[in-house]
């Protein structure tokens, strides 16, 4: 028998991962603020000349709080919960700690080049798969070593059987892959026409209408595997831990990991009701995304059950009401994204602010309070130190929860007022309303937004804040703690 | 099955694998050729066209401007004709946008003209006071790249069979040739244009971005 008291896990890359989840997550926020504040007030287009108008800002917001933030995060918390729930040290294997290191930095330099790129308006414009084939390549190659680190890690594993978070992670590396392989199938002009022209330049290998049947078919399932699949990893793994209950059902969780992986490529062409994609597309999308419901709540009603007569740790650990939240708005989200898939409320619902409001109750509530929650856990295992401060940690759980309802409830109102107006007729049967009618009454709600980024930011400040002080001066601890993370 | 499939994860990826790729199959590729073929009468892009269209794509208009007139009398009575699938047989990439923070643009050729567009680039709010647009005074300045946009319609030509060259259609010839043509376009323009740096420009034998991109709107009917 192995003794696993002897194994030190290596956290080395987590540690990186875990200082650019912090960077990006600010960076990425503090842009999309900005930008929720330009469409209030139109006058802060102007700041930076052509680099800071809404047009540029905007695909960078994307870019970065997926590519940059969650990624990051994923990639964070799996160098930490792979080796742990595969009983296996990075350390031992010289090449994967390379791999690992590899990863990491060709990700950091790629990740630069593309902020870089989409400033200077080098995109294809393609919704959060906007960068030029050279940065795809090198989003190809981190894949490729992240795949790599991955499947290493399991060959050299001792607990032969694969923990549900692994589950997920795996699908995530193998959902993206195919993803963002057939989007992005383009050819670059530069080589294709003999060297005219710019070198960056590329063309869709698809066009018009399957161009965007790809496209939403890899945007809406980018969303489930950028930010739901490893998610859901995450609260795998942390929950149980931070807590010290055993996961509910292990069949619930069967289900819900096969169903899932089973539903939602068919739910992507929900983007695209009314359009010029056929209409049996269109219903199956919208039939699927209803069904999609099932999967969904089955993983967050497992996660809830699983603090089943341990409610009370709610009030005692804020890390518990991190998670305990972040798996209530996924159930909201999976709920409300269903609704927006049927016919009739997406005729009035697409287009509007409605959707950007459903995208960031989902973000905002349960992909960043996941992943901050998880680092949170981590830092006191990989840091050896405590928690630096509780009370700034339940301030900023107040404080972001609260920019999260302000954000989704202006939303709501703004994008079904907006489907509302554009439909409008008078009793001669005549359009009610003019289009800049329907932008002006927004004011208020896009306002009510760009208060909420300003203090969902601010609680960002205070998490990086409390993790920076963590790594650096808290007090030192002795052991590894088992469950619940101490906190000063 | 199940707890064996958890003990061998080759055969799991694979299983993981087979269950999310058979959905994209089914949804997506029973339609492509059809979906593909043009509406009769819709014509490839001119280089001043294409370049004007990166443009667009650079300054992501197509983040709060779709082009996508859905079947409903409201949208038909305020943009014009619903739109069609064949309409985008050349659209590469498909610019219909998911966001209308500003109107639908998919016919805005049949509503708008060139000195509009001018006044609108220029200062939004001289034209719709209320608006929450940018200006894009850049583009005044900012030269389009005619080359890149040549680059981009030889490879559509040889790669997926665009009908550049044929009878009756858009020429496109030698680089030369398509740079001539496009600033023939771009004269064309201008001259109903009154900003005195692009008529310049112009004049010169250079091609702002303003005058691409208005080319190109001007072109969506």
């Amino acid at each position: 028998m192995q003794s696993n008291a002897a194994l030190e896990y290596d956290y080395s890359v987590a540690k990186l991962f875990t200082y650019t989840t912090i960077l990006f997550g600010f960076l990425g926020m503090l842009i999309g603020t900005l930008i929720a504040a330009q469409l209030a007030w139109p006058e802060l287009n102007y700041l930076i000349g052509e680099y800071g108008t809404f047009s540029r800002l905007r695909p960078m917001h994307t870019q970065i709080v997926i590519f940059g933030f969650t990624l990051s995060g994923v990639f964070a918390t799996f160098y930490y919960v792979g080796q742990r729930v595969m009983k296996v040290s990075m350390a031992e294997s010289p090449f994967l700690m390379f791999m690992g290191k590899l990863h990491f930095w060709l990700y950091f330099v790629g990740a630069l080049a593309a902020v870089i790129t989409l400033e200077l308006g080098m995109t294809q414009s393609k919704e959060y798969a906007a960068f030029e084939w050279p940065i795809d390549v090198v989003i190809v190659l981190v894949w490729v070593i992240w795949g790599i680190s991955v499947f290493g890690l399991i060959g050299i594993r001792r607990e032969k059987s694969l923990y549900i978070s692994m589950w997920y992670y795996i699908a995530t590396f193998l959902g993206i892959a195919m993803l963002y392989l057939f989007n992005n199938m383009s050819i670059p002009t530069y080589f294709a026409s003999g060297g005219i022209g710019s070198i960056f330049h590329s063309v869709s290998m698809y066009s018009g209408t399957n161009d965007a049947l790809v496209q939403w078919w890899y945007g809406h399932n980018a969303v489930a595997f950028g930010f739901t699949v490893p998610i859901v990893a995450m609260v795998y793994y942390f929950l149980p831990k931070e807590s010290g209950q055993a996961v509910y059902s292990y069949k619930l969780s069967l289900l819900s990991f096969w169903g899932l992986m089973f539903v939602y490529l068919w739910a992507g062409s929900h983007h695209l009701m009314w359009s010029t994609v056929p209409d049996w597309m269109q219903t199956m999308g919208s039939i699927f995304s209803i069904v999609l419901i099932l999967p969904s709540w089955g993983s967050a009603i497992n996660m809830l059950l699983t603090m089943k007569g341990e409610w009370n740790q709610l009030t005692e650990n804020p890390l518990i009401k991190f998670m305990v939240l972040a798996s209530t708005f996924y159930m909201l989200s999976t709920l409300e994204g269903p609704i927006q898939a049927i016919r009739s409320v997406n005729a009035i619902a697409h287009f509007t602010d409605w959707i950007p409001g459903h995208v960031h109750d989902g973000v905002l509530g349960w992909v960043v309070f996941m992943i901050m929650a998880g680092l949170f856990h981590m830092a006191p295992r990989m840091f050896k130190r405590e928690i630096y401060s509780k009370k700034l940690m339940e301030a900023q759980f107040w404080l972001q929860t609260t920019a999260v309802v302000l954000y989704f409830t202006s939303m709501w109102i703004a994008g079904i007022t907006q489907g509302m107006m554009w439909r409008a007729v008078d009793e001669y049967g005549n359009l009610m309303y003019s289009f800049i009618d329907t932008v002006a009454v927004l004011h208020p709600y896009y306002a009510i937004r760009a208060l909420s980024g300003v203090l969902y930011l601010v609680g960002f400040l205070m998490f990086a804040y409390n993790m920076i002080k963590t790594m650096t001066s808290s007090r030192v601890l002795t052991e590894e703690p088992q469950f619940r993370s101490p906190m000063a | 099955m199940f707890h064996w499939l958890e003990k061998n994860p080759f055969f799991f990826s694979v299983g993981v694998f087979v269950v999310i790729a058979f959905a994209g199959l089914i949804e997506i590729l029973p339609n492509f050729a059809e979906a593909s073929r043009p509406v009769v009468g819709v014509k490839p892009y001119t280089v001043l066209e294409l370049a004007g269209k990166n443009v667009y794509k650079k300054d992501a208009c197509y983040e709060c401007h779709s082009q996508l007139i859905r079947p409903f009398k409201s949208e038909t009575d305020r943009y014009g004709q619903v739109s069609l699938s064949g309409e985008y047989a050349y659209d590469r990439p498909f610019l219909w946008g998911s966001k209308r923070t500003g109107p639908d643009l998919h016919r805005v050729g049949n509503y708008r003209t060139t000195d509009w567009h001018e006044n609108h680039m220029w200062d939004p709010k001289s034209v719709v006071p209320q608006t929450v647009m940018p200006a894009y005074k850049h583009m005044f300045t900012n030269l389009a790249d005619v080359d890149t946009a040549y680059a981009e319609a030889l490879t559509v030509k040889n790669v997926f069979n665009t009908p550049y060259d044929a009878p009756n259609g858009i020429k496109l010839g030698t680089l030369d040739e398509g740079r001539a043509a496009a600033l023939e376009d771009a004269k064309a323009i201008a001259a109903n244009m009154k900003n005195k740096d692009v008529k310049d420009a112009v004049a010169r034998g250079e091609i702002p971005e303003i005058v691409a991109i208005i080319a190109y709107l001007n072109r969506l009917k």
